[in-house]
């Protein structure tokens, strides 16, 4: 039984056309001409419970209104939703007890107080026994390395402490059903890890369901069995990461390390030469000439290594958001 | 919103309590603002002073003004500096405004929390911290004003209806500045809105001079305005300007209007959150 299913889900926005210069600006001021954007376009998908998918896409491929959608804060203009059995943008307060959503470093704790008092309000908000939320909070606290900082100002925090701390808000009342909206922008690499590394953990001892948008490859990585990529408004791919590679790259990497004296002249007419640091080469080749082609080295030259990978993903995830936005640059990782 | 009545009780309490600590964060900078807002009364008592001078130079004491005596007009400021404690709301449309303006509402839709509910509680925290920093300066000023206050104790009728003007006086003041603030679902920018506000707020509650001594017929137009509920009322109530019949029919339409600006600011929120969110796309 799927804990999230969206079916046909569509969500456009009048948008106000600003044009330039001041005469338009006084033209504006009478007449006004809207522009309609469909921010998502017909998005079907199920989600079972225990679940932790990554929503991919480019800047406004509508990953962040999917998100909106669910956590019940905008309206869709047609299409239907349901979380857990109840339709999100009714805002059912027994709904709003059961997900979470936290999004970006838009906060939900009070700059000037200790994150602790802003917990205190989350138990008496969300009805959490105190015994539950000792428990939770101690736990959370332990995870995430932050329990000597519970008593300091928020703003005093870095921005990953701060980070923590909206997790642990967002967690404090054992959510079934995680958004999360590009958790780790913004931080640093060890901050980036020690927040993947909580999320890891979490779901796997809780077997939450958890959503996740993000532009960094490696959260998805670390994190999802399950991507889904948006763009346009639409599912372009749902599936594994590594069915992405497969999918959507039909070549792979060769990287050879030549035997002392040989010459690299002659390899550029098996694929397209992307390093040369002699005696180290690595070139691209077609997927499917990949055995022909080593074979012909192997008999052509004399090789100390060679290896045989797949490109790096974000190089994957940029041509397959250039491929379905059909225009350069929008793919932004 | 279909809670035990306990737990929205203690929630109130929960926020009114985080807001307080959060007021007494910046315990300086606010014991600071607080004190300086003694100060314009001082200038007033002189300007006003000065006017009577210049009517009865000989004897300002014995000059009086639509029934005003210098004494009179002392008192009068200290009771509307008083009602102004309750129903001035610094801050709160721009608030208001400003949380919608930045998304910081998706908050209230996301959280098992009202808006306006969290919004109330605290400010009767900001209110609670500024009582406790301004009683002393209220007392002292009060203390050395003791002889301008000419009329005998108040009988406890009198003194019942001044309380309870002073409290009915913070909610309007609350409801009436959420609705400027939720004007914010529908333009983008309220400051001017608010600025017109303040200057009508600053002539028409009676911060300003006393209502009655505005010539007919604004006096009366005036006199059936909600904002004269803000300053004027609770003060024209304590002098005794405000007796018998009068003064239950203007108990009763404070009531009103607070219950008309309460309506209003749910029906504002409620309509600004479908907008918000683009109900029927």
């Amino acid at each position: 039984m799927a804990i999230i299913t969206i079916d046909q889900l569509t969500k456009s926005y009048r948008v106000y056309q600003k044009k330039e210069g001041l005469r338009e600006a006084v033209r504006g001021l009478i007449s006004r001409e809207y522009k309609t954007v469909e921010a998502v376009r017909g998005i079907s998908l199920r989600v079972e419970p225990g679940e932790f998918i990554a929503f991919l896409g480019p800047n406004g491929a509508g990953k962040t209104t999917t998100l909106k959608l669910l956590s019940g804060v905008i309206y869709p203009t047609s299409g239907t939703a349901t979380v857990m059995g109840f339709v999100p943008w009714k805002r059912d307060l027994e709904y709003r007890r059961r997900f979470a959503l936290v999004m970006g470093q838009k906060n939900q704790l009070w700059w000037d107080l200790p994150a602790q008092e802003s917990f205190r309000l989350h138990q008496q908000i969300y009805c959490i026994s105190l015994t539950d939320y000792q428990r939770t909070l101690d736990e959370l606290t332990s995870l995430l390395d932050v329990r000597n900082l519970l008593g300091r100002p928020v703003r005093e925090l870095s921005l990953g402490e701060r980070m923590k701390m909206e997790l642990i808000a967002a967690l404090l009342h054992s959510p079934e059903v995680l958004f999360l909206d590009e958790p780790t922008i913004g931080l640093d690499v060890i901050a980036q890890r020690n927040i993947q590394q909580f999320l890891k953990h979490y779901q796997l001892e809780r077997k939450i369901t958890i959503l996740l948008t993000s532009h960094y490859m490696k959260d998805v990585s670390a994190l999802c069995q399950r991507v889904v990529v948006v763009a346009q408004g639409l599912v372009q791919y749902d599936g594994s990461l590594s069915g992405i590679i497969d999918g959507f790259s039909g070549q792979k990497l060769i990287n050879l390390q030549l035997a002392d004296g040989q010459s690299e002249a002659g390899l550029e007419r098996f694929g397209e030469i992307l390093k040369l640091d002699m005696p180290r080469v690595t070139f691209r080749c077609q997927k499917p000439m990949v055995s022909q082609v080593l074979a012909e080295i192997l008999n052509t030259y004399q090789v100390d290594d060679i290896a045989v990978e797949d490109p790096p993903l974000e190089e994957v995830i940029a041509n397959l958001f250039h491929s379905v936005s059909g225009s350069k640059g929008s793919a932004s990782l | 919103m279909n809670e035990p009545i306990s737990h929205e009780i203690r929630t109130r309490w929960m926020i009114t309590k985080t807001a307080l600590a959060e007021r007494l964060a910046y315990r300086g900078d606010f014991a600071l603002g607080t004190l300086m807002r003694f100060l314009p009364i001082i200038t007033q008592i002189f300007l006003w002073w000065a006017v009577f001078q210049s009517l009865s130079p000989s004897d300002p004491e014995s000059a009086h003004i639509s029934g005003y005596s210098f004494q009179d007009m002392v008192a009068y400021f200290l009771l509307t500096m008083l009602g102004r404690a309750f129903s001035s709301m610094p801050g709160l449309s721009s608030n208001i405004a400003k949380t919608i303006r930045d998304g910081e509402i998706k908050r209230y839709l996301v959280q098992p929390i009202d808006l306006l509910s969290f919004f109330f509680w605290s400010r009767v925290a900001h209110k609670i911290a500024y009582y406790l920093v301004a009683i002393i300066p209220f007392a002292i000023v009060f203390f050395m004003c003791r002889s301008y206050f000419t009329t005998p104790w108040l009988d406890v009728g009198t003194f019942t209806c001044f309380v309870f003007s002073l409290l009915f006086s913070f909610s309007l003041g609350f409801y009436l500045e959420s609705c400027l603030g939720l004007i914010g679902f529908w333009m983008l920018e309220v400051s001017s809105l608010l600025f017109v506000y303040m200057l009508m707020q600053f002539f028409l509650s009676g911060h300003m001079f006393p209502l009655d001594l505005l010539p007919q017929p604004f006096s009366t137009i005036v006199g059936y305005l909600p904002i004269k509920y803000l300053a004027y009322f609770p003060a024209a109530v304590f002098l005794g300007k405000i007796t018998g019949t009068a003064l239950v029919i203007d108990m009763v339409m404070l009531i009103v209007w607070t219950a008309v600006f309460y309506v209003t600011a749910r029906v504002m929120y409620r309509r600004g959150l479908e907008h918000y969110s683009g109900f029927g796309g």
